[in-house]
């Protein structure tokens, strides 16, 4: 049964540093879920995850994951998704340490 | 403490010069991550939620002042200036890059240590008791065993891809700090009628998705015959264990499936050809490590100044009420050093603080430091006329808080925050509770308990053994808590019974605030632990009170309040 | 055609004695002084093939997915048993592993050609020395 296709970012580790990364708008990855990109149309998300899949000497396990744009950024739904993006609630590390990236 | 030799550097610098090539292979692209993972993973590199995280073993959770030292030093060059320490006696670092890791496997080896078996489906790091060669109550100390296991399992080839991981504790003492009930295999060292030394073996203990106490194997086991009877132990697991389901492919399962009396025929009947592959080397050895955990050569003052601070000092009164234990020597005590400061997370240590247990263990501790499973540290021999200034000096670093076995001391695993399995987060449900009792003031009232928090069903955490055990859950993508009451995690092994319905994040706090205003309540005197009172009445009265709405119990805690006054009041007059 | 790993590195596959099952091997009268080459699965009783050993010159133990470890307790619990004929893996062996299946008794490793292309020579050649380093041997050595 086919599901329907909801919002997604591509979204994985970097092979060197370990870090969270997304795909942004222009290709590139980006450290910031709110510059990912939106990917609306199921073929499209699945055809960059294999890309990114193929990337192997760059990245780590990339998955795509369910966001949404509320307040026009994106937004990750599950609040797994939000810690990666936010970083841990005890320290100011990770993601808390460079949004200014 | 053991020492390697040239044959333990050659092989540790092996796996270092490996791991490096596996490293820049992988980086060079000559290694997919398909075939590289299972490669970090044997050098116990992961990958978490946010980055790359390393499991760097502290077999049986002895260290000394140097390895300590390290390990504070690769905190601050490779990560964020801290470490983790695990409920199986390891340290995790949170943070480090993959390119570094070759350098601080180096670093590591430089001190004898290593990442090796920390993760996979081989023998685990083995555990022990951390009071070991210092407890009054102790039968004989456990490390010489647990340093023969060690070298036993490293690199095994025939028990490097089982059908999932193992772990051995080993304890030895009649007390049970090691949690041998809840492991693959447990030791407890015994002795038999004619007063001979050698092991009770329990198998098939373990927490995770089917809990199971371990049941015993053979109640006597003569010291000589400890490694070939495991390894009939383990040929036996690999070839009978389940592999066609993950869930299922622990011993505990395959001894539940099998029955324990199957097992045991299986196990003797092997054992009878095993023993003849082992030619005596290993007894001879273990004879050197017995004089290697020889008990230190403990010195001699007047612990005149110790009675004194203990008098005129409250704060240092209270740190050895609560965080000291009774040492074999009349004049010396164990000092257990809490990482659970008020708020704080739960076995984190700063580098600074790694520093200063390091110079303590080696000023007045013998050079000698433990991590528990309950994840603080341990100072093994301190001399009782040092203690106050190492009271003093744990101070100037947050250190002395004096809550051990108290509720603000909870194991908490590194759930959500950290771990890529998680389904909850388990950190900040640890540090509300502490902050909210410190709050309250009445952690020292409620004395005893143990809270014990998983971030998921794999039971890091411990929660099933818990005297309140939380477990946090995805519930349609909400953090979702499940608390058991009445675990026990000493030699008289209990699981937790689950309490009900789980609570929400915010509602998980006010709900074991409730549980214990119960307790307070309904105790039978004030010397009644809460698992006494637990084991005396019963789930019934706790779920009453906590699936009740709050308008109503907001009454009946008024009336508590001055329930409690009068039975203050009540006490001071006895 | 295989790919046989030795401690030499690769060689072609010069066995040419058939390959019987065991059910196989049962069948043929006890009688005969032929030696026979038997295939076993990796979950097989050892103690069902230890009147059989001295008629068996080789014995090929299958190893479906390199990360089921029972060939490993098999190879080892033969050779207690005194099995003393050649011993072979074969199948999903990986280069890091060769150092553990020598260590427990086997005498060589057959792979694919496609394996052998993923993991060249080279890479099992650096794992043939694979008598150093070895705690176990080092444990199970007469005091
Ligand atoms: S219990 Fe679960 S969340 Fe906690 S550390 Fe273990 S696997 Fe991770």
């Amino acid at each position: 049964m086919a599901r329907k296709f909801t919002n997604k970012v591509l979204t994985a580790n970097r092979l060197i540093e370990g870090d969270v990364v997304y795909l942004g708008i222009n290709g590139d990855w980006v450290l910031d879920h709110d510059r990912a990109q939106i990917l609306k149309e199921e073929e499209f998300a699945i055809k960059q995850l294999a890309l990114a899949n193929k990337d192997s000497g760059f990245l780590v396990s990339p998955y795509l994951a369910n966001a949404e744009i509320r307040d026009g950024v994106p937004t990750p739904i599950h609040f797994r998704d939000s810690f990666r993006a936010n970083g841990p609630t005890n320290y100011n590390h990770g993601k808390k340490e460079n949004h200014n990236v | 403490m053991y020492s390697y030799t040239e044959f333990d550097n050659n092989f540790n610098q092996n796996r270092v010069d490996q791991f490096r090539s596996q490293v820049t292979r992988r980086i060079d692209g000559s290694l997919t991550e398909d075939e590289f993972k299972p490669l970090r993973l044997m050098n116990g590199l992961y990958l978490q939620l946010h980055a790359y995280m390393l499991r760097v073993a502290i077999p049986y959770g002895t260290l000394n002042s140097q390895k300590m030292y390290q390990l504070a030093i690769i905190a601050d060059k490779y990560d964020r200036g801290y470490g983790h320490f695990t409920t199986r006696q390891n340290i995790q670092y949170n943070w480090p890059k993959l390119k570094d890791v070759p350098d601080i496997l180096q670093d590591l080896a430089n001190v004898e240590m290593h990442a090796v078996q920390t993760s996979g489906n081989c023998i685990r790091n083995v555990t022990a008791d951390h009071f070991a060669g210092a407890s009054t109550d102790e039968i004989e100390d456990p490390r010489p065993t647990a340093e023969l296991i060690r070298q036993w399992s490293t690199d095994h080839p025939e028990f490097s891809f089982l059908g999932r991981k193992f772990k051995i504790a080993i304890t030895g003492s009649p007390n049970d700090r090691a949690v041998t009930k809840a492991h693959d295999i447990g030791l407890r060292m015994v002795r038999n009628n004619k007063n001979e030394p050698g092991y009770e073996v329990i198998i098939g203990g373990g927490l995770g998705r089917t809990p199971m106490i371990g049941k015993v194997l053979r109640s006597f086991l003569p010291r000589k015959d400890i490694l070939p009877y495991l390894e009939s132990v383990m040929q036996i697991y690999n070839m009978l264990g389940r592999r066609d389901n993950k869930y299922k492919a622990r011993i505990k399962i395959t001894v539940h499936e099998h029955g324990i009396n199957k097992i045991c025929d299986l196990v003797e009947e092997r054992f009878i050809i095993q023993r003849s592959s082992f030619g005596g080397f290993d007894q001879k050895l273990l004879i050197k490590l017995e004089k290697a955990f020889a008990a230190p050569i403990y010195i001699n003052e007047p612990i005149d100044s110790y009675n004194k601070s203990y008098q005129s000092d409250p704060l240092f009164r209270s740190f050895v009420d609560t965080n000291l234990s009774e040492h074999k020597n009349l004049n010396y005590s164990i000092v257990s050093i809490s990482l659970k400061k008020h708020g704080q997370t739960p076995g984190d240590a700063t580098s600074q603080q790694m520093r200063m247990m390091a110079n303590l263990a080696k000023k007045y501790g013998h050079d000698e430091l433990r991590i528990s499973h309950e994840q603080n540290v341990i100072l093994p021999h301190v001399h009782k006329s040092n203690l106050y200034k190492v009271f003093n000096e744990l101070k100037s670093v947050e250190l002395a808080t004096a809550n051990i076995g108290l509720i603000s001391d909870i194991i908490a695993c590194p759930g959500m925050d950290y771990c890529a399995l998680a389904t909850a987060r388990s950190i900040p449900i640890a540090q509300q509770i502490a902050m909210r009792f410190n709050q309250l003031k009445l952690e020292n009232d409620i004395g005893e308990i143990k809270i014990k928090i998983s971030g998921c069903i794999n039971a890091c955490g411990h929660h099933h053994i818990g005297h309140i055990g939380i477990l946090g859950l995805d519930r349609a993508g909400v953090e979702n808590y499940q608390i058991t009451l009445g675990g026990n995690s000493t030699q008289n092994t209990v699981i937790g019974k689950s309490l009900g319905p789980g609570f929400s994040y915010t509602e998980i706090i006010p709900a074991i605030e409730k549980i214990i205003y119960t307790y307070l309540d309904i105790r039978s005197s004030n010397d009644e632990t809460f698992l006494e009172t637990f084991n005396r009445v019963g789930l019934t009265p706790f779920k009453k009170i906590v699936y009740t709405p709050s308008e109503i119990i907001n009454k009946s805690t008024a009336t508590f309040a001055n329930n409690n006054n009068e039975s203050f009041a009540s006490q001071e007059i006895k | 055609m295989n790919v046989i790993v030795t401690d030499n590195g690769f060689e072609s596959d010069t066995w040419s004695n058939i390959f019987l099952t065991l059910d196989k091997l049962l069948l043929i009268n006890p009688k005969s002084t032929n030696k026979f080459s038997l295939d076993v699965p990796n979950t097989t009783d050892p103690k069902e093939l230890a009147p059989l050993f001295a008629r068996i010159s080789l014995i090929r133990i299958a190893f479906l997915n390199s990360t089921d470890g029972r060939g490993f307790t098999l190879a080892s619990h033969l050779r207690l048993l005194g099995y003393k004929g050649r011993l072979r893996a074969q199948g999903h062996v990986l280069a890091d592993q060769y150092t553990m299946a020598r260590r427990c008794g086997y005498d060589e490793i057959e792979i694919s050609i496609e394996l052998a292309d993923r993991q060249p020579e080279k890479q099992w050649l650096s794992r043939s020395d694979w008598k150093s380093n070895c705690y176990i041997n080092q444990l199970k050595q007469l005091a």
